[in-house]
């Protein structure tokens, strides 16, 4: 299954729940995501089911003012 | 209420647009916005809530101006060094538009009475730089049900959120990013490029004066990110989260 984390093409060889796709990919906490340009609640993180061509963005939180 | 000939003529060029005009000028005098945190972003935000003839602006900020603020808080000047900023702001602003009314509260949000406060007034912009500020602000605007508008920048990033508590479904602050620790990153010890705050800074005025104007036409239940080097702007639908322990209608 092909998909995208922050615009880099990945292949995932089973589906994957989001919390470890992007965990694998590198993301430290904390951080916000978003598939498809709509936010993901943490709470839905883990049990988040992925399709093909689905689009990641890893949000960092900016506190600074 | 009425414009005087004074106000008709400064806000000319708002009384022309269709979209604010003479009932939206009048909606903004009668209006009450808090800005807490008078740094990089509350300046410019300030600045424009001002000149735009919104009728009552409450200063947050503890602090006094050093050196190192100059690079970005484009209200102070060099002979400002050392003074309140709060103060100094209002100041500024009382000279840019005697008409309109500027309370300073030189304390942290935390010891300022902060819900009493923002129960009369229409719109909070958050412009500070820590982790627990935003918290704090953000549950007591969500409690008394006053629309949020959330800015942040650091190095080369911006963000902003506008949150309209008076809508259940409305998400929060929290629902976004629910585990910040203080240990993060802020403008002293990471960096930032000064007209990003101006950017930002911007938006916020811009999204309190439609908010103020016409609630449909803001930028609710987005997260706006700002990418300074790459010059992009990204846009992202949020939800509330239903386990959000501020929000969260399943805690």
């Amino acid at each position: 299954m092909k998909i995208t984390v922050n615009g880099q093409a990945i292949e995932l060889t089973q589906a994957q729940p989001l919390l470890k796709v992007v965990e694998d990919f590198g993301a430290l906490a904390p951080f916000a995501l978003a598939v498809n340009g709509q936010f993901v609640p943490k709470s839905q993180h883990q049990a988040f089911v992925l399709n093909e061509g689905d689009m990641i963005d890893i949000l960092s939180p900016v506190q600074g003012g | 209420m009425q414009l005087s000939s004074q106000e008709q003529l400064r806000y000319s060029r708002h009384l022309l647009l269709d979209k604010i005009g003479e009932a939206g000028q009048l909606k903004l005098k009668k209006s009450h916005v808090v800005i807490v945190g008078c740094g990089g972003l509350g300046c410019p935000a300030a600045l424009y809530l001002a000149a735009s003839g919104v009728g009552e602006l409450t200063l947050i900020d503890a602090d006094n101006i050093e050196l190192s603020n100059l690079q970005r808080q484009i209200l102070y000047k060099t002979n400002h060094l050392k003074r309140s900023k709060v103060q100094t702001a209002a100041n500024q602003l009382q000279a840019l538009n005697p008409e309109i009314k500027l309370n300073t509260i030189e304390n942290t949000v935390e010891n300022a009475d902060f819900s009493a406060l923002i129960n009369t007034a229409d719109i909070v912009l958050d412009c500070t730089d820590n982790a627990a500020s935003r918290y704090f602000i953000n549950r007591a605007c969500w409690q008394q049900q006053v629309a949020l508008v959330s800015g942040a920048a650091i190095r080369g990033e911006g963000q902003l959120m506008v949150f309209n508590f008076s809508e259940q479904s409305s998400p929060c602050y929290q629902c976004v990013y629910p585990d910040l620790s203080e240990e993060n990153l802020n403008c002293s010890n990471a960096g930032v490029v000064s007209p990003v705050l101006g950017i930002i800074g911007s938006m916020q005025a811009l999204e309190a004066i439609k908010l103020l104007v016409d609630k449909k036409s803001s930028q609710q239940n987005k997260l706006l990110c700002f990418d300074a080097w790459q010059m992009s702007f990204h846009q992202f639908n949020l939800i509330a989260d239903e386990h959000c322990k501020i929000c969260g209608k399943n805690e």
